[in-house]
């Protein structure tokens, strides 16, 4: 006999939980290793358990399915994701599409028996595909020891692009991050500000600018933030932000 | 079995009636027409633009008691108007007319000297023509707004209850029969009452406490789903309960506090529900915690027009609906003129 097969699940309404876990007690060898409320906390728990399959409701208050699943492909053992809902049809499509797997609320028995038997972990394309119907992120996902650590959006002061990586700048600490500065200035256009060809600054963070005058006679102006001693220089070309925010 | 027979019906022969002689829309639609009228007659009588002026303060003379007057016997006399068929109604209301005429021409006639501008039977007759230009009005509106009563009750179809919301009351129902057979029960008993109101012919005003009935029983579906996430505060101390209101009015607004309100928010929050009796006006406010920038207005703002809509054609200008959202709030305000039900 195979080991049994790891479940994770996570929805916002008890019942839900309730449900899925009474059903998943008539299936053989599977056993379910956690219950979470949102994404955020499922990822918590699935750092540590390391399920085989997750059963992700899209529509989760702090965190939804979506968002978790995307930030679930930096775990150490991508789980396999089958989503449950019981009315997306914007979602329901281009599960369709893109060949993910999903099951529709109330969930029958035999229904998730066979997502089960053949639950596959995602495939780049189709994160991809999701990450259009989800709405901007909530969170930042850096994998670091096995683990992943979320960032709120909220808590970031700047992103700095390096040679490979992205620098993520909070008030504690600096995180490596796998993205694209480009790509996360069009998620979030109303949060961060482009101040250099090489970095973002959230708007809430800025506290003023102010006038350097450099040894050569040459001035530029740098970004004062907020709680926070370090100062951004902004580029040549983007001087006119000074103007329209300052 | 009623509803299925109601689908098979050929829609209902449009009745005629007369306009409601103590509604607000009533009064400004006859001040408007009377005046363009009087408008008119002053054109016509004057060779320049000097000259209308002083032809419309003779006929104002003259034209604005009558109103007054009009408006004020019918409004004391309406109910018993009421009562009559369409056409005794008319009868009796060119009947009324005629005496307002007579005792404004009087009236007039004593206060300014005997220079009216029109004869006794020259003011009859104009005043006669004008009533029957603005019943032939009301009955034409009357008309034109009949198909969209009976479309009231597709458009009340059309702010239904989330499907989304349906399918996860029976999933909620589904977890809980096996533990909770007699919860189980009550929850598919209130959905059976939620959907027969659904269902049913929605043309005609509800007493507000069925009404609200209902919407008690919805949140408590709801309550199922979301456990202690969702906290409901009632104000309906001072609620006239036989108040009539266009059915499932507040239903979906509440819809839309757990849909945007409770269900985004993890720590959950209190939807708070005052309705109160304040003179002759019925005000209903729902409150729900909300943070800006949430996505998806669109079902929202659908669900608002609809009722807009709705309680419109049912109080013209005497009901409104107004949204309000502040930094963490949200809040609807609906106001409704007090009409009772006949029935205890």
């Amino acid at each position: 006999m195979t080991a049994p097969l790891k479940v994770l699940i996570a929805d916002d309404e008890p019942p839900a939980r309730k449900r899925l876990k009474s059903l998943l007690a008539d299936i053989p060898n599977v056993t379910v290793t956690g219950e979470a409320e949102n994404g955020r906390e499922m990822l918590s728990m699935a750092s540590e358990q390391l399920p085989d399959v997750l059963l992700l409701d899209i529509r989760m208050p702090v965190m939804d399915g979506i968002e978790a699943a995307e930030h679930a492909q930096k775990l150490y053992r991508p789980p396999a994701i089958i989503f449950t809902t019981a009315y997306e049809a914007h979602a329901l499509q281009a599960f369709e599409l893109n060949a993910v797997d999903y099951l529709l609320k109330p969930i029958r028995l035999e229904r998730l028996q066979t997502a089960l038997a053949r639950a596959q972990v995602l495939r780049p394309a189709q994160i991809e595909a999701l990450h259009s119907l989800a709405p901007p992120r909530t969170h930042f996902s850096i994998h670091e020891r096995g683990r992943i650590l979320l960032i709120p959006l909220a808590d970031v002061l700047y992103l700095r692009a390096e040679l490979k990586y992205i620098t993520l700048r909070t008030l504690e600490r600096e995180y490596l991050l796998e993205d694209s500065l480009n790509r996360i200035e069009q998620e979030f256009p109303e949060h961060f500000l482009r101040i250099h060809r090489s970095c973002l600054v959230a708007r809430d963070m800025i506290q003023g600018f102010e006038r350097r005058h450099e040894d050569n006679g040459e001035t530029h102006w740098v970004v004062l933030l907020k709680g926070y001693p370090e100062t951004l220089p902004v580029s040549r070309r983007q001087q006119h932000i000074v103007r329209e925010i300052g | 079995m009623k509803t299925m027979a109601s689908i098979k019906q050929n829609p209902p022969p449009i009745q005629v009636v007369l306009p409601d002689f103590r509604n607000l829309g009533f009064t400004l639609r006859t001040l408007i027409i009377a005046n363009l009228l009087g408008l008119a007659a002053a054109i016509l009588r004057s060779e320049s633009l000097a000259g209308m002026w002083h032809e419309l303060l003779a006929i104002s003379t003259l034209l604005q008691p009558m109103l007054l007057f009009s408006m004020l016997a019918l409004y004391a006399l309406g109910p018993l108007i009421g009562q009559l068929s369409y056409r005794l109604g008319v009868l009796a209301v060119l009947a009324i007319e005629l005496v307002a005429a007579t005792l404004v021409w009087a009236f007039t006639s004593t206060l300014f000297g005997t220079d009216n501008m029109f004869g006794l039977g020259r003011w009859w007759l104009l005043t006669m023509l004008t009533t029957a230009v603005l019943l032939g009005y009301f009955n034409l509106r009357g008309r034109a707004l009949s198909p969209a009563f009976a479309e009231a009750r597709l458009q009340a179809l059309q702010a239904r209850i989330r499907p989304h919301f349906l399918f996860n009351s029976i999933n909620a129902v589904l977890s809980v029969i096996r533990d909770d057979p007699k919860l189980a029960e009550t929850a598919l008993e209130n959905m059976a009452d939620l959907f027969r109101v659904l269902m049913a012919d929605n043309r005609q005003l509800v007493p507000l406490k069925s009404e609200v009935a209902l919407c008690r029983q919805y949140l408590e579906l709801e309550k199922l789903r979301l456990g202690d996430r969702l906290q409901i505060v009632w104000h309906t101390d001072n609620m006239p309960g036989d108040a009539l209101i266009p059915p499932l009015v507040l239903q979906p607004l509440l819809e839309n506090a757990v849909y945007h309100g409770i269900e985004p928010s993890g720590e959950g929050g209190e939807i708070v529900i005052a309705i109160n009796l304040e003179q002759d006006q019925v005000h209903a406010l729902i409150s729900n915690p909300y943070r800006k920038g949430s996505a998806n207005h669109i079902g929202n703002k659908m669900a608002l027009t609809n009722i807009r809509e709705r309680l419109a054609l049912h109080f013209d200008y005497e009901a409104r609906l107004t949204a309000k959202e502040s930094e963490n709030n949200y809040q609807v305000h609906i106001v409704l003129p007090y009409r009772k039900s006949s029935k205890p």
